[in-house]
């Protein structure tokens, strides 16, 4: 199907079914019980899902195609999302033009940036690429202000020119008037799920960045790439000049990384100058290494992961663990609330600390190789069964 | 609709219109009966407390949340009842609000714009938070600000300090207890001119951002006005931990006032950093040079030690202080986790028993009958002879008479003017009040030129 | 010219920092070839043993002043430290005041400790893996320290001052003839400077005159023909990255008199001492310190009034442009080696 072979198409539908029943999936506490604090299915973090899971898809196409280290995509996503929000400055708050503009300013930006680190691989590719998003941040929060209003961050005020906004426009973003917030709430039972159009728009563009990922994995430009990454100097002993393949390839994610932006501006139309500081840089990096570098769905995995703990650990406090524990006789409870403490709320960076270790020690694949061992096990254990149940097993060939 | 109208522009409306029309109903999660977002239906009422949890400032942002537990203790009739004992408003009764019991979450803003708003948005969409408050930092308050406007939920800011909060930035739902750096300039520069002379040369290092430079700007017209020099002022980066290459050229500079516009760490190492080059015990244009760091916290005081001792700074509130707002604060804070709240602590609790009380007084959660209560009955303060004078006026919450003005949404009253302490007797004990600067020397007219660009808009309900 | 000369030290200082980090961080890359990201972490827990020390000696009980009144009205608890009861008022705040130098010694079997486990522990099943995944393991490694440290000590900056006698500033215009107070320089970042230049030449020496260092060397340029020769390689690293912890350790140690040390101050340092690893060189112990100095001073040179009205912010970027414009120009630093990290 749409020229993909049947274990991509598979992949690609199982994405599409996934992110089209995200509000159920992540939602499979009833509203108001103690688990509830788990459910992850509210707009904002939904849409923070898919739009990393573009960012990283896209940064998996240089990182796992090409094994070029960039330590500075942050700084596309950053444009990005000021370009976006200079658009809804200038037009209107139709999100169209503004992910359109952010994805070829990302793009032009790429493009010199990637010219000129390009000459140089491994870590001094990696230093390069840090080395002009870190002067992009520092630059936005103090000196470049006037455009991106420094600290604060980039929002849209009321006296702001919106050449194309008419007396009835909506002035929340939208798509043609179907405004990015507008989420229908449908109750069953104690349980509550949200449908955002936001979400649902960005689901659709992140499926087409999927699609788009597969076809290139696949395609004999990929093939080239992964060339690249096994044996860059015998790629060039054969006289075959491989820079304008890995500046494609950069040239490429950093527009995803733009378009990732885009859309985080058109959810909430204010662009903030950390989204260029290293430590985003490297988030990008961890959440495709901890997914899995170089396969199809591992970057979205990692994405994901890092988000959720992000969002759904920092807001546990003492008052929630206290409600989970009240089971317990008094003594045991104040212990186990003083046990899980230090993991929760202002304690959330330890566990994703402890969990980036445990996943890099014993799943070196990355999430995705865990979800292929699971389902390894799952397989042999039918097959087990399957013999039992045939009570005699097959002779060794 | 005829074709000939299909211009651009029209193409864009009439998508627009056919847009509207398969718009879902509902905007945020408010369920689409109601009137404003996040309407409380059930037995409770749910505040959504936003501080630093991780990152430089998260020990700050652990203060702030110790005061809103303990204000949420109160507000539901435990505890000793801190404040509503001595606030001059009697609306609150410790029954919770509106009879509904006072229920919380909490979130990491990471001092950082961007998750500050998606704390502050999964608050809103996932907990069905009514109020957001806290924060630690202009940077966020604004950004969250803007945020609670667009959402229709009521933003009580904690901790900032810039201009912009309540100028250019301000927003109808948006209100600060806290005071801006035009006040802190207002109320040093009379004291300075008072302890260091009015024959000074100043050099100022100042933070490279928004609030950085708003502060400069602030304190140098108010020292300008008392007959200071400016000799310069250097900006310095956000990131930059070691100062030493901006601080070792000021004695020569012939400055002989050093300026820290820096908050945090990087005023516990801009300060530390001019100590170590031996500043304090220099002579320049024969006088003893003297170090100034205009906003000053409990905190940034413990971090920098040593020091801080005889250098003068302003805050928003003091422990130290001895009004009956203030005691009986201070004794239940202390009582329950055993040390002496800060400033920080303090703005935050009372953010959260006005928003209380407003409700209270407004007999509703909806935003605009929040705001409508908070903008008060036009009653003004003494003293003050200026038509902006008019708003809600209370007492008892530890300033002194406060107005919480109508026209811009921010709180007047006095502010502290402190001085490191030379022989502090314990970790908490650092600063002692200098002078406290009454109300009508640090008021400013809401379109002062440093305020000036901003419009409150309309209250917004959400839904 | 007292300016530049003001801007030479300042420079100098800021790079014995950056040198002192990037040398742990060159050793570790060179011998192991592991991107070790938990390298300013451990810089920073030799800055928290600094303060562990000090708040060790501070230990205090406490007695009841009846006479005197806390601020919710109960009697004073005041606290008295026992190494004063010990030693006496005078040589015990003596002992206090010292604690920062006495906290080199109590930080380096702490550090090198820390080294081996942390290696043994953890990096030895790393040497085969990608440098993506020893990126990863060693960042949440990073992450676990400082969060550890935050438990424990909070997020806000500790207070940990130099001894008294080295507080106050040294006129260095006088000596070179100057008017007093035009060049002055405070004592105990002349002794941190000192102390990093010490630091180097040993780490230097002994990798230049022992056979240990020798056989390490040799093992940095290539390690399979030296593991051939029946040399128990594996048990040197496992040294060398205790060296290395060790070097960090006592340069956050020395630091924390400069900085009041807070938990994410090793991240503050990480990036930048990357880039000057990078710039010196990847494999090159000599690189790492030249470029260090190099950009200490650039740096201070940047944050000149003079040099930033000419360009505003300047000083927000001039390490990252330095560290553009060398890496263009030289393709692998300043003494990189061919073929180290380079794929």
């Amino acid at each position: 199907m749409l020229g993909l072979n049947k274990r991509d198409t598979t992949l690609l539908i199982a994405v599409a079914i996934l992110t089209l029943f995200a509000p159920f999936i992540l939602n499979p506490f009833p509203e108001g019980s103690a688990m509830a604090q788990f459910n992850a299915g509210y707009p904002d973090l939904m849409q923070r899902f898919v739009i990393f899971g573009i960012f990283a898809v896209g940064f998996n196409i240089l990182f796992g195609l090409t094994g070029y280290l960039s330590f500075g995509h942050a700084a596309f996503l950053g444009v990005g999302s000021y370009s976006a929000v200079w658009m809804f400055k200038l037009l209107s708050m139709n999100v169209l033009p503004a992910i359109i503009l952010a994805v070829i300013v990302s793009g032009m930006f790429a493009v010199v940036i990637g010219y000129i680190s390009l000459r140089r691989s491994g870590i001094y590719f990696s230093i390069l690429t840090l080395a002009f998003a870190q002067m992009s941040f520092a630059l936005a929060y103090s000196v470049l202000t006037p455009i991106t209003n420094g600290e604060t961050g980039l929002q849209v005020y009321n006296d702001d020119p919106q050449y194309l906004m008419g007396p009835d426009s909506p002035t929340a973003t939208n798509l043609f008037g179907l405004e990015m917030r507008s989420t229908y709430t449908l109750d069953i039972g104690h349980w509550s799920f949200d449908f955002n159009a936001g979400y649902y728009m960005c689901a659709l563009i992140m499926l087409i960045a999927v699609y788009l990922s597969i076809r290139i994995f696949r395609s004999p430009f990929g093939l080239m790439l992964k060339a690249v990454k096994s044996n860059q100097q015998r790629m060039n002993y054969t006289g075959l000049n491989t820079r304008p393949y890995t500046l494609a390839a950069f040239v490429i994610s950093g527009m995803y990384a733009g378009l990732a932006g885009g859309l985080m501006a058109s959810m909430d139309p204010l662009a903030g100058a950390e989204r260029m500081q290293w430590t985003a840089s490297g988030e990008v990096v961890l959440m495709t290494i901890l997914g899995g570098a170089g396969t199809l769905i591992g970057p979205i995995l990692g994405a994901g992961f890092i988000k959720y703990f992000e969002n759904i650990f920092s807001k546990i406090n003492d008052t929630v663990l206290h409600q989970w524990f009240a089971f317990l006789p008094d003594g045991l409870e104040d212990f186990m609330v003083f046990i899980v403490h230090p993991f929760i709320g202002k304690g959330w960076h330890l566990t994703l600390g402890l969990l980036f270790m445990m996943v890099v020690i014993f799943l070196p694949g990355g999430l995705v190789e865990g979800g292929q061992r699971i389902s390894a096990w799952i397989r042999r254990r039918n097959t087990d069964d399957a013999e039992k149940a045939n009570g005699k097993t097959k002779p060794a060939e | 609709m005829s074709k000939s109208n299909f211009t651009r522009r029209g193409v864009l409306r009439t998508g627009a219109a056919s847009g509207a029309g398969l718009a879902l109903p509902t905007i945020f999660t408010a369920s689409s009966a109601s009137a404003f977002t996040n309407n409380p239906t059930g037995s409770s009422v749910t505040l959504g407390f936003n501080v630093p949890q991780t990152g430089p400032y998260a020990d700050e942002g652990l203060d702030e949340l110790r005061a809103y537990e303990l204000a949420v203790e109160h507000l539901n009739g435990k505890g000793d009842g801190g404040c509503l004992n001595t606030f001059s408003s009697k609306a609150l009764d410790g029954t919770g609000i509106l009879g509904k019991e006072v229920k919380f979450v909490t979130g990491d803003t990471q001092t950082k714009s961007d998750a500050a708003r998606a704390s502050a948005k999964s608050m809103i969409e996932k907990d069905g938070a009514i109020m957001i408050t806290g924060g630690s930092s202009s940077g966020v308050a604004v950004a969250v600000q803007g945020l609670c406007q667009e959402a229709g939920v009521i933003f009580m800011a904690g901790l900032t300090h810039s201009n912009d909060t309540t100028g250019k930035d301000k927003k109808a739902n948006g209100f600060r207890h806290f005071f801006d750096a035009y006040m802190s300039g207002a109320a040093l520069a009379p004291v300075l001119e008072k302890v260091l002379g009015a024959d000074r040369k100043a050099y100022h290092l100042t933070a490279d951002y928004t609030w950085g430079w708003t502060q400069q700007e602030s304190i140098q017209a108010a020292t300008e006005a008392v007959g200071w020099e400016t000799v310069n002022n250097v900006l310095t980066p956000l990131a930059q931990t070691d100062f030493s290459s901006y601080i070792a050229p000021v004695l020569n500079s012939g400055a002989d006032v050093l300026v820290l516009n820096h908050y945090g760490g990087n005023m516990v190492n801009s300060l530390t950093n001019a100590v170590q080059f031996g500043l304090r015990d220099k002579m320049a244009n024969g006088k003893q040079f003297e170090i100034v760091v205009p906003l000053y916290s409990e905190l940034m005081a413990k971090g920098a030690g040593a020091n801080i001792q005889g250098i003068l700074g302003s805050t928003n509130w003091s422990w130290t202080l001895q009004d009956e707002g203030t005691k009986a604060f201070v004794k239940s804070f202390g009582t329950k986790y055993g040390f002496p709240p800060s400033n920080a602590a303090q703005t935050c609790y009372a953010q959260a028993l006005l928003y209380a009380d407003a409700v209270q007084r407004a007999g509703s959660f909806n935003p605009c009958a929040v705001v409508e209560a908070l903008e008060g009955d036009s009653s003004s303060l003494p003293g003050i002879d200026s038509p902006s004078n008019s708003g809600f006026v209370f007492d008892g919450l530890g300033n002194g008479p406060t107005l919480y003005r109508s026209a811009d949404h921010q709180c007047f009253k006095d502010v502290l003017v402190m001085r490191g302490k030379e022989n502090p007797t314990n970790e908490y004990d650092l600063l002692e009040v200098v002078e406290i600067t009454p109300t009508a020397q640090v008021w400013y007219e809401p379109d002062h030129p440093m305020f000036a660009g901003g419009q409150l808009g309309e209250c917004n309900p959400g839904a | 010219m007292d300016a530049i000369i003001l801007q030479i030290l300042n420079g100098l200082d800021k790079g014995s920092a950056y040198a002192l980090i990037a040398l742990g961080l060159t050793l570790i890359f060179g011998t192991l070839g592991v991107v070790n990201f938990a390298h300013g972490a451990l810089f920073m827990i030799g800055a928290f043993c600094a303060v562990t020390l000090n708040k060790i000696l501070t230990i205090s009980y406490i007695t009841i002043d009846e006479t005197r009144t806390d601020f919710l009205g109960n009697p004073l608890k005041v606290e008295n430290t026992y190494i004063e009861r010990w030693f006496g008022p005078e040589i015990g705040s003596a002992i206090i005041d010292w604690s920062v130098p006495l906290a080199i010694l109590f930080s380096i079997p702490i550090m090198v400790a820390i080294g081996f486990i942390m290696e043994r522990g953890l990096i030895k099943h790393f040497y085969r893996r990608d440098h993506a995944d020893q990126i990863l393991v060693t960042f949440g490694l990073a992450i676990v320290l400082q969060e550890i440290i935050k438990y424990f000590y909070g997020a806000n900056p500790i207070p940990t001052p130099a001894p008294e006698v080295f507080r106050g500033s040294f006129d260095f215009g006088m000596l070179l003839g100057f008017d007093p107070n035009v060049i002055i320089y405070p004592y105990w970042r002349l002794v941190y400077f000192s102390f990093s230049a010490l630091i180097i030449g040993a780490v230097f020496a002994f990798l230049q005159f022992t056979t240990f260092g020798m056989v390490v060397r040799a093992g940095m340029a290539d390690r399979e023909t030296v593991g051939l020769l029946g040399i128990n390689i594996d048990r040197r690293f496992t040294i060398m990255f205790g060296i290395a912890a060790a070097v960090a350790g006592m340069a956050g140690v020395m630091y924390a008199p400069i900085n009041s040390p807070n938990y994410h101050m090793g991240m503050d340092f990480l990036v930048l001492s990357f880039v000057v690893v990078v710039v010196g060189g990847m494999g090159s112990l000599p690189g790492a310190v030249l470029a260090g100095f190099l950009l200490g001073i650039l740096e201070s040179f940047a944050s000149m009034n003079e040099v930033k009205t000419l360009l505003p912010g300047i000083d927000q970027i001039i390490i990252y442009l330095v560290a553009i414009i060398i890496l263009l120009t030289r393709p692998r630093g300043l003494m990189g080696r061919k073929g180290v990290m380079e794929e």
